[in-house]
């Protein structure tokens, strides 16, 4: 502690530190703790409640996925992508897909590319009901658990109907989707479509979807405990989430209207119509609400890609040996936990000489220790929290 | 043979107390169950769950009767740093307070162990004894999250004792008297300007006047409650997210089973207390015509006030330490204060 006489808050409060002299405790919180989103390590420094000092350890869930993926085939590392951030798992596979379709040149039909906004939108609304469930709990509060996982049950559900899988789709081919999607057990040669009455279905539940978000709203938003939590705590201003690559919701709730969805051209989002959400403050509550938000639009999103889906085919033409023509490129994506991006090497082969994976939790932890100096204990967990990051997708 | 067995009983000092131990030592587990019971099925109605169901064979009634056989069996885990004597103890001083305010409870008219003059005193004094527990439990785990929720229980005692005394001083000055039958009766025989109640039925037979007159009392007194008994929105010493449960973390096996009786037969004589002081206790419609009545009016308040709390635990988020504290020190004591002022002018002109 600096005892710069004209930096004292109080007196007597200095006095009886320097009396005591108490040195701090090294308080380690994870790899084993419930609120750690998994295997995120933080050794902290406390003085009492009030953190002194914040070192985040990353590294425990390290799978190496870009080294397996120089020794593996495009369509095989497909399955690898899934389960980087893997409460999202078809939003991941969508920049690779985007970045290998590039590369070769090819052109992906219409039919597919909704199919892929679709899911992709329902991916992004899967993983942020996953926030709306865990932050409350984080913050003591159960019971929006059980509200929030019983409507991304549903959009699984639908998830599955299409792809099969409920968290690791595989779904995405190259130059297309997956030809039999909703082909169901028969499994028949025979190219068929989305399943039965899916679409139906998912009108349905983008309308529950909407009355729910309404009572989160009521049940947590407007809850003076809970504003008494988050406003004020953990406030990002705009010019440090842009030093530190901070990228998605996080981003948009300190103010900066910056969405991939309108700057790029890898899934049809130019022709529906959205609002980017932004929140002003860049305190955990305006990430609370940028969240809440989203999930309202992109069930906006597959309302309207619902009602305007084209028919076609599924599948562009490709070879039977899918081989990438010499070069580089960098795809990006807005995944539902920020920007997303695969950086592709190719020599000519099945496989990628190299691939670089931009994964978004990676940057947005980056930034936490900055916000977590001076606070008390509970409060980071509140703002660690807010940030909704998934360890796979900061380890790879 | 019943009235030679009432007669010996009413003779025999030692044989009504051991009697009357007895009935307490076996009322804590059986409210313990039933207010853990009513709290997983209450908390699975409000999250669209179903809640335990197969244990009993209806309702899953058993349930927490199989967890405890379950606890009872378990291996008793002691850390290897953990400072023993102090370890071993700390749940049986948990449980000391708990069995403490058991015995100062009117259930019906005279129907308590110990009917002390000083019943609240006892009560606020005894009550503050779990918190020792708590913090034994803490500084002994050898562990820092343990140590962490320990002091949080420590500073949430000082903070919400005051008002929780503050609270009961109003009803006090009320009654004219410190003893919780005393406290009923004061209830009872309340008048309002010369008004005293319909025939033989006193008002506090329908509404507790203390209710009315110390509304502000009685949310000053059950704020402190929930507080004292580390209740969701004041969970702090136990915060699972956060201190990954706190005091509790190292305890297992039957040790964790007497923190965990202790929490919901305390949560039961708190509501008791709560209900004698501003609730008007066992009196009801009736009461003094048929006085069986009185032990079934007294649990129904409990239930009630029971019921608030579990419906709180599953609605909220918990505060943070440091606004528990303003809360507390800001608001609540301030309050009690001008409610104590108001009060006594109050009983001086009326």
């Amino acid at each position: 502690m600096t005892l710069e006489q004209d930096a004292l808050k109080h007196f007597s409060e200095v006095s009886v530190a320097l009396e005591l002299q108490t040195p701090d405790m090294t308080l380690n919180i994870g790899p084993q703790h419930p609120s750690t989103h998994g295997v995120l390590r933080i050794v902290a420094q406390v003085d009492g409640e009030r953190v002194t000092d914040v070192k985040p350890v990353i590294g425990y869930m390290h799978r190496g996925y870009e080294k397996i993926a120089e020794v593996r085939t495009y369509p095989q590392i497909t399955a690898l992508v899934n389960r980087i951030d893997w409460v999202s798992g078809f939003a991941n596979e969508i920049p690779f897909m985007a970045a290998t379709e590039k590369l070769m040149g090819i052109e992906v039909p219409e039919r597919a590319r909704y199919i892929r906004m679709i899911l992709t939108e329902m991916a992004r609304i899967s993983s942020h009901l996953m926030f709306m469930a865990s932050y409350p709990l984080e913050l003591g509060a159960t019971t929006p658990l059980m509200f929030a996982l019983r409507e991304r049950e549903r959009i699984l559900d639908l998830i599955e109907s299409v792809t099969g899988g409920r968290f690791h789709p595989n779904f995405n081919r190259i130059g297309g989707v997956k030809p039999n999607a909703g082909a169901g057990p028969s499994q028949k040669k025979t190219v068929q479509d989305l399943p039965k009455g899916f679409l139906q279905a998912t009108r349905d539940a983008m309308d529950e979807l909407l009355s729910t978000c309404d009572q989160f709203d009521e049940l947590v938003t407007g809850n003076e405990i809970f504003l008494a939590r988050c406003k004020g705590v953990g406030i990002m201003p705009a010019a440090l989430a842009a030093d530190f690559g901070v990228s998605g919701p996080n981003l948009r709730a300190s103010g900066v209207a910056f969405d991939l969805r309108t700057h790029t051209d890898y899934l049809p989002y130019d022709q529906v119509n959205f609002e980017v959400v932004t929140g002003t403050v860049g305190d955990s509550f305006d990430r609370w609400q940028v969240r809440l938000e989203e999930i309202r639009q992109a069930a906006y999103i597959v309302q309207q890609a619902v009602d305007q889906i084209p028919s076609g085919p599924l599948q562009a033409k490709v070879p039977k040996v899918i081989k990438v023509p010499k070069g580089e490129v960098y795809v990006r994506a807005e995944n539902p936990k920020g920007e997303m991006g695969y950086y592709i090497v190719s020599e000519g082969g099945q496989g990628p000489y190299r691939l670089k994976i931009r994964s978004a939790s990676y940057s947005n932890i980056s930034v936490i220790p900055q916000l977590l100096e001076g606070v008390l204990v509970p409060d980071i967990i509140a703002i660690m929290g807010s940030f909704d990051f998934v360890l796979g997708d900061v380890d790879r | 043979m019943i009235d030679s067995v009432v007669e010996f009983l009413q003779g025999n000092f030692w044989a009504l107390t051991a009697l009357k131990l007895v009935a307490i030592l076996g009322l804590i587990p059986v409210s313990g169950l039933a207010i853990g019971f009513a709290e997983l099925k209450l908390s699975a109605k409000m999250q669209n769950r179903v809640g335990p169901y197969f244990a009993g064979g209806r309702w899953g009634w058993a349930q927490l009767l199989a967890d405890g056989i379950k606890f009872i069996q378990k291996e008793d885990i002691i850390p290897a740093d953990a400072d023993r004597p102090v370890f071993r103890w700390a749940p049986a001083l948990v449980m000391v307070s708990t069995v403490g305010l058991f015995v100062v409870i009117p259930f019906w008219d005279g129907g308590a162990v110990a009917d002390l003059s000083i019943g609240i005193f006892y009560v606020l004094a005894i009550s503050s004894i779990s918190t020792i527990g708590i913090l034994m439990a803490g500084w002994s785990s050898a562990n820092k999250y343990s140590l962490m929720g320990g002091l949080r229980a420590a500073g949430q005692l000082i903070a919400y004792e005051l008002p929780m005394v503050l609270a009961v001083i109003g009803v006090v000055i009320m009654a004219g008297t410190m003893s919780l039958s005393g406290i009923i009766k004061a209830q009872a025989d309340f008048s309002l300007f010369g008004w005293s109640g319909f025939g033989d039925q006193p008002i506090a037979n329908f509404i507790s006047p203390f209710f009315i007159l110390q509304f502000v009392g009685f949310l000053i007194f059950f704020i402190s409650a929930l507080a004292e008994l580390s209740r969701i929105p004041f969970d702090m010493p136990i915060a699972e997210s956060e201190l990954v449960t706190g005091y509790l973390t190292e305890y297992s096996g039957f040790r964790f089973l007497f923190f965990f009786l202790a929490e919901f037969a305390n949560m039961f004589t708190m509501s008791a207390i709560a209900a004698t002081l501003f609730l008007g206790g066992y009196l009801g419609p009736f009461v003094n015509v048929v006085p069986w009545l009185g032990p079934l009016y007294l649990v129904t308040k409990i239930g009630v006030l029971c019921f608030l709390m579990i419906w709180f635990r599953w609605t909220f988020p918990r505060f943070r330490e440091d606004q528990l504290q303003s809360v507390a020190w800001k608001v609540l004591v301030p309050l009690g204060l001008a409610n104590i002022v108001v009060t006594a002018i109050f009983k001086v002109v009326m």
